[in-house]
Protein backbone atom coordinates (compact mmCIF):
# COMPACT_ATOMS: atom_id res chain seq x y z
CA UNK A 1 0.00 0.00 0.00
CA UNK A 2 2.79 2.27 0.95
CA UNK A 3 5.01 1.80 -2.21
CA UNK A 4 1.35 2.28 -4.27
CA UNK A 5 1.03 5.36 -2.38
CA UNK A 6 5.01 6.66 -3.19
CA UNK A 7 4.69 5.40 -7.12
CA UNK A 8 1.60 7.38 -7.27
CA UNK A 9 2.93 10.28 -5.86
CA UNK A 10 6.50 9.87 -8.21
CA UNK A 11 4.07 9.57 -11.31
CA UNK A 12 2.16 12.74 -10.85
CA UNK A 13 5.04 14.45 -10.25
CA UNK A 14 6.59 13.84 -13.60
CA UNK A 15 3.47 14.60 -14.75
CA UNK A 16 2.90 17.77 -13.06
CA UNK A 17 6.31 18.76 -14.32
CA UNK A 18 5.73 18.47 -17.79
CA UNK A 19 2.91 20.77 -17.24
CA UNK A 20 4.57 23.05 -15.77
CA UNK A 21 8.06 22.85 -17.77
CA UNK A 22 6.31 25.04 -20.59
CA UNK A 23 5.25 28.38 -18.36
CA UNK A 24 8.79 28.07 -16.69
CA UNK A 25 10.53 27.83 -19.82
CA UNK A 26 8.49 31.07 -21.01
CA UNK A 27 9.37 33.05 -17.93
CA UNK A 28 12.96 32.10 -18.20
CA UNK A 29 13.55 32.55 -21.76
CA UNK A 30 11.82 35.96 -21.38
CA UNK A 31 14.41 36.58 -19.93
CA UNK A 32 17.19 35.96 -21.76
CA UNK A 33 18.95 38.81 -24.12
CA UNK A 34 19.59 38.59 -28.07
CA UNK A 35 23.32 37.58 -27.15
CA UNK A 36 22.27 34.46 -25.35
CA UNK A 37 19.49 33.36 -27.88
CA UNK A 38 21.91 33.93 -30.29
CA UNK A 39 24.55 32.08 -28.88
CA UNK A 40 23.43 29.62 -26.51
CA UNK A 41 19.80 29.25 -26.90
CA UNK A 42 19.20 26.05 -24.70
CA UNK A 43 20.80 27.46 -22.07
CA UNK A 44 18.20 26.55 -18.98
CA UNK A 45 18.95 30.08 -16.79
CA UNK A 46 19.35 33.44 -18.64
CA UNK A 47 22.61 35.14 -17.95
CA UNK A 48 22.37 37.71 -17.21
CA UNK A 49 18.41 37.97 -16.38
CA UNK A 50 18.03 41.09 -18.71
CA UNK A 51 14.52 43.02 -18.30
CA UNK A 52 15.18 44.22 -22.10
CA UNK A 53 12.20 42.39 -23.31
CA UNK A 54 9.62 43.71 -20.72
CA UNK A 55 10.67 47.02 -21.48
CA UNK A 56 10.17 46.48 -25.26
CA UNK A 57 6.83 45.31 -25.03
CA UNK A 58 5.75 47.38 -22.42
CA UNK A 59 6.81 50.47 -24.43
CA UNK A 60 6.67 49.54 -27.97
CA UNK A 61 2.69 47.75 -27.61
CA UNK A 62 -0.61 48.78 -25.92
CA UNK A 63 -0.75 45.69 -23.92
CA UNK A 64 -1.88 47.40 -21.19
CA UNK A 65 -4.44 49.02 -22.98
CA UNK A 66 -5.45 45.48 -24.22
CA UNK A 67 -5.63 44.66 -20.63
CA UNK A 68 -8.23 47.32 -19.60
CA UNK A 69 -10.11 46.54 -22.91
CA UNK A 70 -9.98 42.73 -22.35
CA UNK A 71 -11.16 43.34 -18.53
CA UNK A 72 -13.95 46.05 -19.20
CA UNK A 73 -15.70 44.29 -22.29
CA UNK A 74 -15.22 40.60 -20.06
CA UNK A 75 -16.94 42.25 -16.59
CA UNK A 76 -19.57 43.97 -19.04
CA UNK A 77 -20.33 41.34 -20.66
CA UNK A 78 -20.50 38.68 -17.96
CA UNK A 79 -22.75 41.50 -15.34
CA UNK A 80 -25.43 41.41 -18.71
CA UNK A 81 -25.30 37.57 -19.05
CA UNK A 82 -25.56 36.76 -15.81
CA UNK A 83 -28.74 39.02 -15.20
CA UNK A 84 -30.53 37.93 -18.54
CA UNK A 85 -29.57 34.43 -18.35
CA UNK A 86 -30.69 34.35 -14.46
CA UNK A 87 -33.97 35.91 -15.80
CA UNK A 88 -34.66 33.31 -18.44
CA UNK A 89 -33.93 30.78 -16.27
CA UNK A 90 -36.55 32.01 -12.99
CA UNK A 91 -39.12 32.21 -16.10
CA UNK A 92 -38.26 28.21 -17.09
CA UNK A 93 -38.03 26.49 -13.43
CA UNK A 94 -40.86 28.53 -11.77
CA UNK A 95 -43.62 30.35 -14.00
CA UNK A 96 -45.67 28.15 -16.07
CA UNK A 97 -46.83 28.83 -19.80
CA UNK A 98 -47.41 27.78 -23.00
CA UNK A 99 -44.55 26.18 -24.70
CA UNK A 100 -42.08 26.45 -21.79
CA UNK A 101 -40.56 22.70 -22.24
CA UNK A 102 -39.97 23.63 -26.18
CA UNK A 103 -38.84 26.84 -25.87
CA UNK A 104 -36.42 25.14 -22.83
CA UNK A 105 -35.09 22.34 -25.50
CA UNK A 106 -34.70 25.08 -28.64
CA UNK A 107 -32.29 26.98 -26.26
CA UNK A 108 -30.28 23.84 -25.47
CA UNK A 109 -30.68 22.82 -29.13
CA UNK A 110 -28.57 25.89 -30.50
CA UNK A 111 -25.60 25.19 -28.21
CA UNK A 112 -25.06 22.16 -30.87
CA UNK A 113 -24.11 25.01 -33.55
CA UNK A 114 -20.52 25.46 -34.09
CA UNK A 115 -19.99 29.18 -34.21
CA UNK A 116 -18.48 29.12 -37.73
CA UNK A 117 -21.81 28.77 -38.96
CA UNK A 118 -22.94 31.40 -38.18
CA UNK A 119 -20.27 33.74 -38.56
CA UNK A 120 -20.16 34.92 -42.04
CA UNK A 121 -23.86 36.20 -41.51
CA UNK A 122 -23.38 37.91 -37.97
CA UNK A 123 -20.31 40.04 -39.60
CA UNK A 124 -22.80 41.32 -42.30
CA UNK A 125 -25.73 41.90 -39.77
CA UNK A 126 -23.03 43.58 -37.56
CA UNK A 127 -21.77 45.67 -40.37
CA UNK A 128 -24.83 46.74 -40.72
CA UNK A 129 -25.19 47.81 -37.15
CA UNK A 130 -22.17 49.85 -37.52
CA UNK A 131 -20.47 47.27 -34.77
CA UNK A 132 -17.88 46.23 -36.36
CA UNK A 133 -14.33 47.51 -35.40
CA UNK A 134 -15.90 48.40 -32.32
CA UNK A 135 -16.45 46.80 -28.37
CA UNK A 136 -20.02 45.98 -28.99
CA UNK A 137 -19.44 42.99 -31.56
CA UNK A 138 -17.94 41.30 -28.57
CA UNK A 139 -19.68 42.33 -25.59
CA UNK A 140 -23.49 41.78 -26.69
CA UNK A 141 -23.93 38.60 -29.00
CA UNK A 142 -22.33 36.57 -26.76
CA UNK A 143 -24.36 37.52 -23.93
CA UNK A 144 -26.97 35.28 -25.58
CA UNK A 145 -25.81 32.08 -23.58
CA UNK A 146 -28.18 29.31 -23.32
CA UNK A 147 -25.41 27.72 -20.96
CA UNK A 148 -25.85 29.77 -18.81
CA UNK A 149 -29.69 29.78 -18.41
CA UNK A 150 -29.65 26.01 -18.05
CA UNK A 151 -26.93 26.08 -15.58
CA UNK A 152 -28.56 28.84 -13.18
CA UNK A 153 -31.89 27.11 -13.77
CA UNK A 154 -30.99 24.55 -12.18
CA UNK A 155 -29.63 26.17 -9.37
CA UNK A 156 -33.02 28.13 -9.00
CA UNK A 157 -34.89 24.96 -8.92
CA UNK A 158 -33.18 23.92 -5.69
CA UNK A 159 -34.34 26.94 -3.94
CA UNK A 160 -37.43 26.35 -1.50
CA UNK A 161 -40.76 27.47 -3.29
CA UNK A 162 -42.27 28.46 0.11
CA UNK A 163 -39.73 31.51 0.33
CA UNK A 164 -41.35 32.61 -2.72
CA UNK A 165 -44.66 31.52 -1.72
CA UNK A 166 -44.51 33.79 1.96
CA UNK A 167 -42.98 36.93 -0.20
CA UNK A 168 -46.12 36.72 -2.17
CA UNK A 169 -48.62 36.43 0.47
CA UNK A 170 -46.39 39.97 1.96
CA UNK A 171 -47.51 40.87 -1.89
CA UNK A 172 -44.53 41.10 -3.49
CA UNK A 173 -44.41 40.54 -7.34
CA UNK A 174 -42.37 38.07 -9.90
CA UNK A 175 -39.73 41.03 -10.19
CA UNK A 176 -39.61 41.64 -6.29
CA UNK A 177 -39.12 38.09 -5.42
CA UNK A 178 -36.39 37.32 -8.30
CA UNK A 179 -34.79 40.62 -7.25
CA UNK A 180 -35.07 39.86 -3.40
CA UNK A 181 -35.53 36.27 -2.79
CA UNK A 182 -34.03 34.04 -5.98
CA UNK A 183 -30.98 35.90 -6.99
CA UNK A 184 -29.16 36.26 -2.82
CA UNK A 185 -30.37 32.32 -3.53
CA UNK A 186 -28.11 31.60 -6.17
CA UNK A 187 -25.10 33.32 -5.46
CA UNK A 188 -22.79 30.00 -5.62
CA UNK A 189 -24.45 29.59 -9.31
CA UNK A 190 -24.28 32.88 -10.36
CA UNK A 191 -20.29 32.83 -8.79
CA UNK A 192 -19.97 30.25 -10.74
CA UNK A 193 -21.44 30.55 -14.41
CA UNK A 194 -19.15 34.59 -13.69
CA UNK A 195 -15.92 32.61 -13.49
CA UNK A 196 -17.11 30.60 -16.24
CA UNK A 197 -18.39 33.18 -18.79
CA UNK A 198 -15.13 35.64 -17.29
CA UNK A 199 -12.89 33.22 -18.43
CA UNK A 200 -14.79 32.39 -22.10
CA UNK A 201 -14.45 36.31 -22.43
CA UNK A 202 -10.61 37.16 -21.40
CA UNK A 203 -9.57 34.36 -23.36
CA UNK A 204 -11.73 34.94 -26.49
CA UNK A 205 -9.79 35.08 -29.77
CA UNK A 206 -11.90 34.13 -32.63
CA UNK A 207 -14.93 36.89 -32.03
CA UNK A 208 -12.09 39.68 -31.77
CA UNK A 209 -9.62 38.40 -35.10
CA UNK A 210 -12.79 38.92 -36.85
CA UNK A 211 -14.52 41.72 -35.93
CA UNK A 212 -11.65 43.75 -34.57
CA UNK A 213 -9.14 45.86 -37.02
CA UNK A 214 -7.82 49.40 -34.99
CA UNK A 215 -5.18 48.06 -32.77
CA UNK A 216 -6.07 50.30 -29.90
CA UNK A 217 -9.34 48.41 -29.86
CA UNK A 218 -7.14 45.35 -29.77
CA UNK A 219 -8.13 42.47 -26.58
CA UNK A 220 -4.98 40.58 -24.46
CA UNK A 221 -5.44 37.71 -26.47
CA UNK A 222 -5.48 39.52 -30.08
CA UNK A 223 -2.71 41.87 -29.34
CA UNK A 224 -0.87 39.27 -28.45
CA UNK A 225 -1.21 37.04 -31.73
CA UNK A 226 -0.96 40.29 -33.62
CA UNK A 227 2.42 41.02 -32.00
CA UNK A 228 3.95 37.43 -32.68
CA UNK A 229 3.17 37.68 -36.36
CA UNK A 230 4.83 41.16 -36.23
CA UNK A 231 8.08 39.49 -34.17
CA UNK A 232 7.68 36.25 -33.46
CA UNK A 233 10.44 34.47 -36.02
CA UNK A 234 12.92 37.50 -35.40
CA UNK A 235 12.73 37.15 -31.71
CA UNK A 236 11.02 34.45 -29.46
CA UNK A 237 12.10 36.33 -26.30
CA UNK A 238 10.26 39.26 -27.04
CA UNK A 239 7.28 36.81 -28.14
CA UNK A 240 7.86 35.19 -24.42
CA UNK A 241 8.12 38.07 -22.47
CA UNK A 242 4.71 39.23 -23.91
CA UNK A 243 3.33 35.90 -23.33
CA UNK A 244 4.54 36.04 -19.44
CA UNK A 245 2.48 39.87 -19.14
CA UNK A 246 -0.64 38.09 -20.79
CA UNK A 247 -0.40 35.02 -18.62
CA UNK A 248 1.39 35.65 -15.24
CA UNK A 249 -1.96 37.96 -14.00
CA UNK A 250 -4.23 35.08 -14.96
CA UNK A 251 -2.05 32.25 -13.66
CA UNK A 252 -2.30 34.48 -10.02
CA UNK A 253 -5.96 35.05 -10.20
CA UNK A 254 -6.58 31.70 -10.69
CA UNK A 255 -4.35 31.02 -7.82
CA UNK A 256 -5.70 33.18 -5.29
CA UNK A 257 -9.47 31.70 -6.24
CA UNK A 258 -8.37 28.22 -7.53
CA UNK A 259 -10.91 26.26 -5.17
CA UNK A 260 -13.62 28.25 -6.43
CA UNK A 261 -12.62 27.99 -9.72
CA UNK A 262 -11.73 24.62 -10.26
CA UNK A 263 -15.10 23.28 -8.72
CA UNK A 264 -16.95 25.82 -11.14
CA UNK A 265 -15.38 24.54 -13.89
CA UNK A 266 -16.13 20.82 -12.75
CA UNK A 267 -19.64 21.49 -12.12
CA UNK A 268 -20.41 22.98 -15.42
CA UNK A 269 -18.26 20.06 -17.01
CA UNK A 270 -20.77 17.47 -15.16
CA UNK A 271 -23.84 19.44 -16.60
CA UNK A 272 -24.67 20.80 -13.15
CA UNK A 273 -25.56 17.78 -12.20
CA UNK B 1 -38.60 49.13 -13.08
CA UNK B 2 -41.41 51.22 -10.71
CA UNK B 3 -43.40 50.83 -14.38
CA UNK B 4 -43.44 47.30 -14.16
CA UNK B 5 -45.06 46.83 -10.81
CA UNK B 6 -48.25 46.19 -11.30
CA UNK B 7 -50.96 47.38 -8.83
CA UNK B 8 -52.74 44.80 -7.17
CA UNK B 9 -56.19 45.86 -8.05
CA UNK B 10 -58.15 42.74 -8.86
CA UNK B 11 -61.05 42.78 -7.80
CA UNK B 12 -62.55 40.25 -5.13
CA UNK B 13 -65.07 38.63 -7.27
CA UNK B 14 -62.61 37.85 -10.73
CA UNK B 15 -61.73 34.52 -10.91
CA UNK B 16 -58.10 34.45 -9.33
CA UNK B 17 -56.70 31.87 -11.83
CA UNK B 18 -57.87 33.06 -14.42
CA UNK B 19 -56.44 36.33 -13.31
CA UNK B 20 -53.07 34.88 -12.69
CA UNK B 21 -52.29 33.01 -15.24
CA UNK B 22 -52.84 35.96 -17.89
CA UNK B 23 -50.28 37.68 -15.52
CA UNK B 24 -47.84 34.70 -15.72
CA UNK B 25 -47.72 34.69 -19.53
CA UNK B 26 -46.52 38.54 -19.31
CA UNK B 27 -43.88 38.02 -16.50
CA UNK B 28 -42.91 34.98 -18.54
CA UNK B 29 -42.77 37.18 -21.50
CA UNK B 30 -40.46 40.32 -19.61
CA UNK B 31 -38.36 37.63 -17.76
CA UNK B 32 -37.61 36.19 -21.25
CA UNK B 33 -36.87 38.69 -23.28
CA UNK B 34 -33.32 39.63 -23.01
CA UNK B 35 -31.99 36.44 -23.85
CA UNK B 36 -34.87 34.93 -26.14
CA UNK B 37 -34.53 38.34 -28.42
CA UNK B 38 -30.82 38.03 -28.73
CA UNK B 39 -31.34 34.39 -29.16
CA UNK B 40 -33.21 35.06 -32.51
CA UNK B 41 -31.67 38.63 -33.78
CA UNK B 42 -27.56 36.60 -32.65
CA UNK B 43 -28.49 33.13 -33.53
CA UNK B 44 -31.41 31.75 -35.19
CA UNK B 45 -31.49 34.82 -37.72
CA UNK B 46 -27.69 34.31 -38.99
CA UNK B 47 -28.32 30.17 -39.09
CA UNK B 48 -31.29 31.14 -41.09
CA UNK B 49 -28.90 33.54 -43.22
CA UNK B 50 -26.25 31.04 -43.58
CA UNK B 51 -28.84 28.19 -44.84
CA UNK B 52 -29.47 30.93 -47.14
CA UNK B 53 -26.37 31.74 -47.86
CA UNK B 54 -25.19 28.53 -48.69
CA UNK B 55 -27.39 27.92 -51.85
CA UNK B 56 -26.13 30.97 -53.27
CA UNK B 57 -23.13 32.88 -55.23
CA UNK B 58 -22.19 36.21 -53.51
CA UNK B 59 -19.16 38.14 -53.15
CA UNK B 60 -20.91 40.44 -50.08
CA UNK B 61 -21.10 43.23 -52.35
CA UNK B 62 -23.77 43.53 -55.32
CA UNK B 63 -23.65 40.18 -57.69
CA UNK B 64 -25.66 37.47 -56.40
CA UNK B 65 -27.15 34.31 -57.68
CA UNK B 66 -28.83 31.21 -56.71
CA UNK B 67 -26.61 28.26 -57.25
CA UNK B 68 -28.76 25.17 -55.85
CA UNK B 69 -26.62 22.69 -54.10
CA UNK B 70 -23.51 23.91 -56.43
CA UNK B 71 -21.35 25.03 -53.00
CA UNK B 72 -21.72 21.75 -51.41
CA UNK B 73 -20.96 19.89 -54.84
CA UNK B 74 -17.56 22.03 -55.10
CA UNK B 75 -16.92 21.96 -51.56
CA UNK B 76 -17.51 17.72 -51.90
CA UNK B 77 -15.72 17.65 -54.50
CA UNK B 78 -12.63 20.10 -53.26
CA UNK B 79 -9.37 17.85 -52.85
CA UNK B 80 -8.73 20.51 -50.32
CA UNK B 81 -11.79 20.33 -48.40
CA UNK B 82 -11.32 16.58 -48.47
CA UNK B 83 -8.02 17.61 -46.69
CA UNK B 84 -9.65 19.41 -44.19
CA UNK B 85 -11.98 16.74 -43.39
CA UNK B 86 -9.89 14.48 -43.00
CA UNK B 87 -6.91 16.47 -40.79
CA UNK B 88 -9.58 16.95 -38.65
CA UNK B 89 -10.78 13.59 -38.02
CA UNK B 90 -7.04 12.62 -37.42
CA UNK B 91 -6.79 15.17 -35.10
CA UNK B 92 -9.93 14.10 -32.85
CA UNK B 93 -9.05 10.61 -33.57
CA UNK B 94 -5.41 11.17 -31.48
CA UNK B 95 -6.43 14.05 -29.23
CA UNK B 96 -9.74 12.67 -27.46
CA UNK B 97 -9.00 9.26 -26.59
CA UNK B 98 -5.33 9.96 -25.56
CA UNK B 99 -6.60 12.84 -23.09
CA UNK B 100 -9.34 11.20 -21.72
CA UNK B 101 -7.81 8.25 -21.15
CA UNK B 102 -4.89 10.08 -19.29
CA UNK B 103 -7.61 11.96 -17.29
CA UNK B 104 -9.22 9.19 -16.39
CA UNK B 105 -5.81 7.73 -15.11
CA UNK B 106 -4.91 10.94 -13.45
CA UNK B 107 -8.09 11.62 -11.36
CA UNK B 108 -8.34 8.20 -10.34
CA UNK B 109 -4.64 8.26 -8.75
CA UNK B 110 -5.62 12.24 -7.58
CA UNK B 111 -8.64 10.65 -5.81
CA UNK B 112 -6.59 7.85 -4.18
CA UNK B 113 -4.13 9.90 -2.28
CA UNK B 114 -3.73 12.95 -0.06
CA UNK B 115 -3.06 16.39 -0.87
CA UNK B 116 -4.47 15.74 -4.49
CA UNK B 117 -5.51 19.61 -4.47
CA UNK B 118 -1.60 21.10 -5.49
CA UNK B 119 -1.44 18.49 -8.26
CA UNK B 120 -4.95 19.73 -9.21
CA UNK B 121 -4.10 23.00 -9.53
CA UNK B 122 -1.08 22.22 -11.26
CA UNK B 123 -2.75 20.28 -14.21
CA UNK B 124 -5.19 23.29 -14.63
CA UNK B 125 -2.95 26.22 -14.72
CA UNK B 126 -3.37 25.80 -18.58
CA UNK B 127 -7.06 25.52 -18.67
CA UNK B 128 -7.15 29.02 -17.48
CA UNK B 129 -4.99 30.11 -19.87
CA UNK B 130 -5.67 31.92 -23.29
CA UNK B 131 -5.79 29.42 -26.27
CA UNK B 132 -3.32 32.17 -27.95
CA UNK B 133 -0.35 32.38 -25.49
CA UNK B 134 -0.28 28.45 -25.31
CA UNK B 135 0.21 28.23 -28.44
CA UNK B 136 3.29 30.84 -28.89
CA UNK B 137 4.53 29.28 -25.59
CA UNK B 138 4.36 25.88 -27.72
CA UNK B 139 5.36 27.49 -30.77
CA UNK B 140 8.86 28.14 -29.58
CA UNK B 141 9.53 25.14 -27.88
CA UNK B 142 8.96 23.00 -30.75
CA UNK B 143 10.62 25.42 -33.10
CA UNK B 144 12.79 23.14 -35.12
CA UNK B 145 15.91 25.69 -35.37
CA UNK B 146 18.53 26.09 -32.68
CA UNK B 147 15.90 28.18 -30.42
CA UNK B 148 13.79 24.87 -29.99
CA UNK B 149 14.28 23.63 -26.59
CA UNK B 150 12.84 20.23 -27.84
CA UNK B 151 15.23 19.15 -31.31
CA UNK B 152 18.36 21.17 -29.62
CA UNK B 153 18.17 19.06 -26.48
CA UNK B 154 17.40 15.82 -27.76
CA UNK B 155 20.16 16.80 -30.53
CA UNK B 156 22.69 17.78 -28.02
CA UNK B 157 21.61 14.99 -25.26
CA UNK B 158 20.75 11.88 -27.50
CA UNK B 159 22.24 12.53 -30.97
CA UNK B 160 18.84 11.98 -32.35
CA UNK B 161 17.65 14.43 -35.06
CA UNK B 162 14.11 14.98 -34.30
CA UNK B 163 11.26 16.00 -37.31
CA UNK B 164 10.55 19.29 -37.70
CA UNK B 165 6.95 19.43 -35.59
CA UNK B 166 5.14 22.00 -37.01
CA UNK B 167 6.84 22.45 -40.15
CA UNK B 168 6.49 18.74 -41.69
CA UNK B 169 2.48 17.80 -42.48
CA UNK B 170 2.23 14.48 -40.97
CA UNK B 171 3.95 15.79 -37.42
CA UNK B 172 2.09 18.57 -36.94
CA UNK B 173 -0.65 16.77 -36.90
CA UNK B 174 0.42 15.27 -33.58
CA UNK B 175 2.07 18.40 -32.21
CA UNK B 176 -1.76 20.04 -32.65
CA UNK B 177 -3.27 16.59 -30.58
CA UNK B 178 -0.36 17.05 -27.95
CA UNK B 179 -0.72 20.69 -27.37
CA UNK B 180 -4.55 20.27 -27.09
CA UNK B 181 -4.03 17.53 -24.28
CA UNK B 182 -1.51 19.04 -22.79
CA UNK B 183 -4.25 22.36 -22.50
CA UNK B 184 -7.44 20.60 -21.57
CA UNK B 185 -5.79 17.80 -19.73
CA UNK B 186 -7.13 19.89 -16.40
CA UNK B 187 -10.36 20.52 -17.26
CA UNK B 188 -11.25 16.57 -17.88
CA UNK B 189 -9.27 15.32 -14.52
CA UNK B 190 -11.16 17.92 -12.52
CA UNK B 191 -14.41 16.62 -13.86
CA UNK B 192 -13.93 12.74 -13.75
CA UNK B 193 -12.67 13.70 -10.05
CA UNK B 194 -15.90 14.89 -9.33
CA UNK B 195 -17.44 12.24 -11.08
CA UNK B 196 -15.83 9.93 -9.01
CA UNK B 197 -17.44 11.26 -6.17
CA UNK B 198 -20.51 10.90 -6.74
CA UNK B 199 -19.99 6.77 -6.19
CA UNK B 200 -20.38 5.92 -2.70
CA UNK B 201 -17.32 5.05 -1.25
CA UNK B 202 -19.40 1.50 0.20
CA UNK B 203 -19.12 0.42 -3.28
CA UNK B 204 -15.44 0.09 -3.65
CA UNK B 205 -15.89 -0.63 0.00
CA UNK B 206 -17.82 -3.97 -0.67
CA UNK B 207 -15.58 -4.73 -3.45
CA UNK B 208 -12.56 -4.92 -1.55
CA UNK B 209 -13.72 -7.00 0.76
CA UNK B 210 -14.44 -9.29 -1.81
CA UNK B 211 -11.03 -9.54 -2.65
CA UNK B 212 -11.19 -7.69 -5.80
CA UNK B 213 -7.53 -6.33 -6.80
CA UNK B 214 -7.06 -2.74 -7.47
CA UNK B 215 -7.20 -3.15 -11.53
CA UNK B 216 -9.93 -5.38 -11.19
CA UNK B 217 -11.40 -2.80 -9.19
CA UNK B 218 -10.82 0.20 -12.11
CA UNK B 219 -12.15 -1.72 -14.38
CA UNK B 220 -15.29 -3.46 -13.34
CA UNK B 221 -16.13 -0.81 -10.62
CA UNK B 222 -14.53 2.79 -11.22
CA UNK B 223 -15.11 2.31 -14.87
CA UNK B 224 -18.86 1.41 -15.03
CA UNK B 225 -19.90 3.84 -12.47
CA UNK B 226 -18.17 6.90 -13.87
CA UNK B 227 -19.23 5.70 -17.54
CA UNK B 228 -22.39 8.21 -17.38
CA UNK B 229 -19.42 11.25 -17.11
CA UNK B 230 -17.40 9.35 -19.50
CA UNK B 231 -19.82 9.71 -22.05
CA UNK B 232 -20.80 13.49 -21.36
CA UNK B 233 -17.09 14.66 -21.37
CA UNK B 234 -16.43 12.24 -24.99
CA UNK B 235 -19.56 14.28 -26.59
CA UNK B 236 -17.68 17.67 -25.50
CA UNK B 237 -14.37 16.67 -26.64
CA UNK B 238 -15.34 15.47 -29.81
CA UNK B 239 -17.08 18.36 -30.77
CA UNK B 240 -14.59 21.09 -29.14
CA UNK B 241 -12.23 18.97 -31.34
CA UNK B 242 -13.98 18.99 -34.97
CA UNK B 243 -14.40 22.75 -33.80
CA UNK B 244 -11.20 23.90 -32.51
CA UNK B 245 -9.90 27.18 -34.21
CA UNK B 246 -7.78 29.47 -32.11
CA UNK B 247 -4.97 27.23 -30.67
CA UNK B 248 -4.37 25.88 -34.22
CA UNK B 249 -4.34 29.28 -36.05
CA UNK B 250 -1.74 30.49 -34.07
CA UNK B 251 0.35 27.72 -33.33
CA UNK B 252 1.34 27.09 -36.90
CA UNK B 253 -0.26 29.02 -39.70
CA UNK B 254 -2.27 27.01 -41.82
CA UNK B 255 -1.50 28.64 -45.31
CA UNK B 256 2.26 27.23 -44.48
CA UNK B 257 1.76 24.04 -43.70
CA UNK B 258 -1.55 22.05 -45.27
CA UNK B 259 -2.05 19.38 -42.66
CA UNK B 260 -3.13 22.54 -39.81
CA UNK B 261 -5.63 23.37 -42.13
CA UNK B 262 -8.93 22.11 -40.83
CA UNK B 263 -12.63 22.51 -41.48
CA UNK B 264 -12.61 25.72 -39.59
CA UNK B 265 -9.87 27.16 -41.27
CA UNK B 266 -11.38 26.49 -44.63
CA UNK B 267 -14.58 28.26 -43.23
CA UNK B 268 -12.47 30.89 -41.98
CA UNK B 269 -10.66 31.54 -44.97
CA UNK B 270 -13.21 30.99 -47.62
CA UNK B 271 -15.76 33.81 -45.46
CA UNK B 272 -12.77 36.40 -44.82
CA UNK B 273 -9.84 35.87 -47.21
CA UNK B 274 -11.21 34.82 -49.92
CA UNK B 275 -14.91 36.34 -49.52
CA UNK B 276 -16.57 33.53 -51.06
CA UNK B 277 -19.73 33.76 -48.71
CA UNK B 278 -21.58 30.90 -50.02
CA UNK B 279 -18.77 28.46 -50.34
CA UNK B 280 -18.00 29.16 -46.85
CA UNK B 281 -21.43 29.03 -45.45
CA UNK B 282 -21.53 25.68 -47.27
CA UNK B 283 -18.79 24.66 -45.37
CA UNK B 284 -20.00 25.41 -42.63
CA UNK B 285 -23.22 23.40 -42.80
CA UNK B 286 -20.91 20.44 -43.90
CA UNK B 287 -19.01 20.96 -40.70
CA UNK B 288 -22.65 21.26 -38.90
CA UNK B 289 -23.86 17.83 -40.47
CA UNK B 290 -20.35 16.31 -39.38
CA UNK B 291 -20.93 17.57 -35.73
CA UNK B 292 -24.79 16.02 -35.94
CA UNK B 293 -23.69 12.88 -37.17
CA UNK B 294 -20.76 11.86 -34.82
CA UNK B 295 -22.71 13.25 -31.74
CA UNK B 296 -25.95 11.33 -33.01
CA UNK B 297 -23.04 7.83 -33.21
CA UNK B 298 -22.25 8.59 -29.68
CA UNK B 299 -26.03 8.46 -28.52
CA UNK B 300 -26.39 5.26 -30.04
CA UNK B 301 -23.50 3.89 -28.71
CA UNK B 302 -23.69 4.72 -25.20
CA UNK B 303 -26.83 1.93 -25.08
CA UNK B 304 -23.87 -0.57 -25.03
CA UNK B 305 -20.98 1.30 -23.24
CA UNK B 306 -22.59 3.41 -20.71
CA UNK B 307 -23.71 2.14 -17.74
CA UNK B 308 -26.81 4.26 -15.23
CA UNK B 309 -28.22 3.26 -12.50
CA UNK B 310 -31.54 2.54 -12.57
Amino acid sequence: MRTRQVALHVSLTVGGLLMLFPFVWMLLTSFKGTHQMLNNPTDWLPSPWLPQNYVEVLTGSTILGAFWNSFYIAVVNVALTLLTSAMAAYAFARIKFRGSGALFVLFLATQMVPPQVTIVPLYLMLAKFGWVDSHMSLIVPTIVNPFAVFLLRQFIRAVPVELEEAARIDGANRWTIFWRIVLPNIKPGLGAMGIIAFLAAWNSYFFPLIFLNTPELFTVPMLLATYAKQFGAIDYGLILAASSIAVVPTLIAFLIGQRKIINSMAASGLGGR
Amino acid sequence: MATLTRPRTAPAHASPKGKVRSRDGLWAAFFLAPQVIGLIVFLVVPLGFALVLAFMKWDGLGNQSWVGFDNFAAQLGDPEFGRAVWNTVKIALITVPIGLSLAVLIAVGLNSIKGGNFYRVLYFMPVVTSSVAVALIWQVILANDENGVLNTSLKNWFGITAPDWLGSPQWVVVSIAVVTIWSSLGLNVVIFMAGLQTIPPQVFEAARIDGASPVQIFRRVTLPLLSPTIFFSTIVAVISSLQAFDLIYVLVDPKDNEGAQTIVFRVFELGFQKFEFGMSSAASILLLLLTLIVTLVQFAAQKRFVHYDS
